[in-house]
């Protein structure tokens, strides 16, 4: 099998496994339970804790698990746009955000919020400049990406936060690092964001986990209420099988991080010059999006189409996002390629876990796939 | 660009001979506590100690704070180390500092320079970095009383270093360099904060904590691995003795008047704590205790605590206010832990009326009733210790 589709989700490494398997059976006691179960199964979610928070460059405190990325991401906007209602009525986030926080943004607007979309430059970029513009007195919140989940275009998110916050110094910083956590660096302080969202199945954790950091001091209201856990930021028992095998994933992410990252930014580099002597076909990433993600257009097969042929041979990619579930992607859109670009484009995505062997498979089937299948116009 | 962190040492610098000693013992805390973000290279010369981070994917956040907090440092910056070549300061300036220079009104430059061959002079730098950047950010101009950023150039023996502000550090002398003490540490809010505070002057810090199950839990014991991690980012890691007190604790309640239990309960913690610290090389203990404060900290109290231990007792907050060592503890980010509410061994079987004025001589008859060596080696004995830190 070759999976090149680890921005959709990865496989749970065996260490995440194994830890999952020994809370779920082991300590299942509920962590919030004053018997020793019960502080077995928080100490787990504590450790987790601990990794992730280092790994973010951010405090323990700071940290609330969710059930995910989406989960996050809709807590930061909602919960930042209730808290701070008082304050203005208008959110910016960039047009190529994940659908969790555009559709978040559009509840937004249904509620009463003025929110502006920013689209991306030409290099795939959201820029700083662009940004400021939009920023009022009235602004509450910016939302920025740091990877784009499609085309891999890494966002100056600290240059986008200093140029928002000095239009108005109040501007809350959201960051979906959902691309990004457990890939290239993440930290906090550094990007000068308020409020981050991470994922653990993207990094080769459970799916059903991520978390959202919230900077010490900044008030957002929560989604969902109930008993005392997670400072009633996030209450409901903690999934602490999954949090600990985040951990244990987070833990080997960033140990092998500059090990990953150049072994994959060669793998990307092979991918691309191979694309690049096949006719016709159009790379959408710049050179200095992040290596784990290279999209490019076929201009002749449907993605769908390829994603299927190239599936009959054990390979899989996807066309776009997973979770636009075949509709056109609004990412590619955003960024003013053609309707034929769109139509055609395939988002390959590495784990440090692929060999080169995978990248000459792919490219291969990519040529097949272009001398045997219908074209379309 | 290679980045790096200056650190300037403070009080080290006024040690004399004995200097080196000192600063070597700061770098070599700096080293261990850095160990998990990757490889570094820590250099010293001309009183200034450099950090070059060797991994690419460094941390430099977590560096920075990690830094601020290791006692010796009196200020540090993170700064750009480049060739000594004007075109090259100019451009570097302009690039490094770019996120506070793209949004800023004012600024100014401020050169150091400590290697007199350098064809340019102090303001000559100044002019030709300030005319440079001024060509570049339309949005600034010069202010040299007030300015939003300050663009500091140091050219130095081998190269040039260009940074902003730098950030005070945490003072004080390198943790080690003093001898090593034993705090008392129940789970409140001071023994942290003295804890922290002899650190600060040197000190080494163990722990010894005393616990009573089944009336003190799991969780009560791990608040105080909890303060203790928070304390290490501080102190350098601390080995915790967790002592079994509840047969001691039992009996006092059972055989002691009420009145006079805590005193009791606090002599054998001297007793206890005195032992094990000569055993592991503690000169002195530190406990957080604030005169008055409680019963059991009045001037008689700490007169009959004190009559059974022969090292020298360090109570570094002996004379502050409640609301001054509540003020240190949220700086050192205990005060969150301490507050958790668990049972200590300190208020189980807390007596309703203590006595304030105690007298020494009646301990003799009040303890008669104990068999004070057995118990107390017994203590000794069956303690666990474990290593805390947060690196």
């Amino acid at each position: 099998m070759v999976y090149l589709d680890n921005s959709a989700t990865t496989v749970v490494s065996k260490k995440a496994a194994e830890k999952a398997l020994y809370v779920m059976t082991e300590c299942f006691g509920n962590p919030s339970s004053l018997h020793t179960l019960g502080f077995k199964a928080e100490q787990e979610i504590k450790t987790a804790r601990r990794i992730i928070a280092s790994a973010l460059s951010c405090r323990e405190g700071e940290l609330f698990f969710t059930s995910g990325g989406t989960e996050s991401n809709n807590t930061a906007l909602l919960g930042a746009a209730h808290a701070h209602r008082r304050r203005g009525n208008k959110i910016i986030v960039s047009s190529y955000e994940h659908s969790s926080v555009i559709e978040a943004a559009k509840e937004l607007e249904t509620r009463g919020f003025e929110v502006v979309y920013v689209k991306p430059d030409k290099s795939g970029k959201i820029s700083p400049d662009d940004v400021a513009r939009a920023v009022d007195d009235k602004t509450i919140l910016v939302s920025v990406m740091l990877v784009n989940n499609e085309i891999g275009a890494v966002n100056d998110v600290a240059l986008i936060a200093a140029a928002a916050r000095r239009k108005n110094a109040k501007v809350l910083m959201h960051c979906d690092a959902v691309q990004a956590f457990g890939r290239i660096p993440v930290h906090t302080g550094r990007l000068g964001v308020d409020l981050l969202t991470v994922s653990a199945h993207k990094i080769h954790a459970p799916k059903g986990v991520g978390a959202l950091f919230v900077k010490k001091g900044t008030k957002i209201s929560p989604l969902i209420f109930g008993g005392e856990q997670q400072n009633k930021m996030r209450p409901g028992t903690e999934n602490a099988a999954s949090i600990a095998a985040f951990g244990v994933a987070c833990d080997e992410a960033v140990r092998n991080m500059p090990a990953a990252y150049s072994k994959i930014k060669e793998l990307s580099n092979r991918l691309v010059s191979g694309l690049k002597e096949i006719d016709g076909v159009v790379i959408n990433s710049t050179p200095d999006a992040c290596p784990y993600i290279v999209n490019f257009s076929s201009m002749a097969v449907k993605s769908e189409t390829m994603l299927h042929f190239l599936e009959e041979r054990d390979i899989y990619i996807s066309g776009g996002s997973a979770c636009a579930k075949g509709n056109r992607s609004h990412v590619l859109t955003s960024l003013g390629l053609s309707n034929l670009a769109v139509d055609t484009a395939i988002r390959v995505s590495f784990s440090a876990d692929n060999t080169e062997s995978d990248v000459d498979t792919l490219l291969g089937g990519i040529k097949d796939a272009l001398n045997t299948l219908q074209k379309i116009k | 660009m290679k980045e790096i962190i200056l650190i300037k040492n403070g009080e080290i610098a006024l040690k004399g001979l004995n200097r080196s000693t000192f600063e070597d013992a700061m770098i070599k805390n700096i080293r261990r506590r850095m160990a998990h973000l990757g490889k570094v290279d820590a250099k010293k010369a001309q009183s200034t100690v450099t950090i070059e981070p060797k991994d690419e994917f460094f941390d430099m956040d977590a560096a920075c704070d990690i830094v601020s907090k290791v006692f010796g440092v009196s200020a540090f910056c993170r700064a750009c180390e480049i060739e000594k070549d004007m075109e090259t300061i100019k451009k570097t300036a302009a690039e490094y500092l770019k996120n506070q220079l793209s949004f800023a009104k004012t600024f100014k430059v401020l050169a150091k320079r400590s290697d007199k061959k350098f064809p340019l002079t102090s303001p000559e730098i100044c002019r030709e970095v300030g005319g440079y950047l001024l060509s570049k950010y339309h949005n600034l101009s010069v202010d040299v009383i007030d300015p939003e950023v300050s663009v500091v150039i140091e050219v130095r023996d081998k190269f040039a270093y260009i940074h902003s502000a730098q950030t005070d550090g945490a003072g004080g002398i390198p943790t080690g360099t003093g001898g090593r003490a034993m705090l008392l540490i129940s789970g409140g809010i001071d023994s942290p904060v003295a804890g922290y505070m002899m650190a600060k002057r040197g000190l080494e810090l163990s722990a010894i904590h005393f616990a009573s199950p089944p009336y003190t839990s799991e969780r009560a014991l791990e608040k105080v691995k909890d303060l203790l991690r928070q304390m290490t980012h501080y102190t350098g890691r601390i080995k915790l003795y967790t002592v079994c007190f509840t047969k001691i604790q039992e009996q006092i309640r059972d055989r002691v008047k009420e009145e006079y239990s805590t005193l009791v309960m606090r002599r054998f913690m001297m007793r206890i704590a005195n032992k094990i610290a000569e055993k592991n090389g503690s000169l002195a203990l530190i406990t957080g205790e604030s005169l008055g404060q409680v019963a059991s900290q009045t001037l008689p109290s700490i007169q009959c605590t004190d009559a059974v231990s022969t090292l020298p007792t360090f109570r570094p907050l002996i004379g502050m206010d409640k609301e001054e060592i509540v003020a240190i503890s949220r700086k050192i980010e205990t005060f969150d832990i301490s507050v958790q509410p668990f049972e200590d061994c300190c208020t189980v079987f807390t007596p309703k009326h203590p006595k304030t004025k105690p007298n020494l001589s009646d301990f003799e008859k009040v303890e008669s009733v104990m068999d004070i060596e057995a118990l107390v080696n017994e203590a000794v004995e069956t303690v666990e210790t474990e290593f805390v830190s947060a690196f």
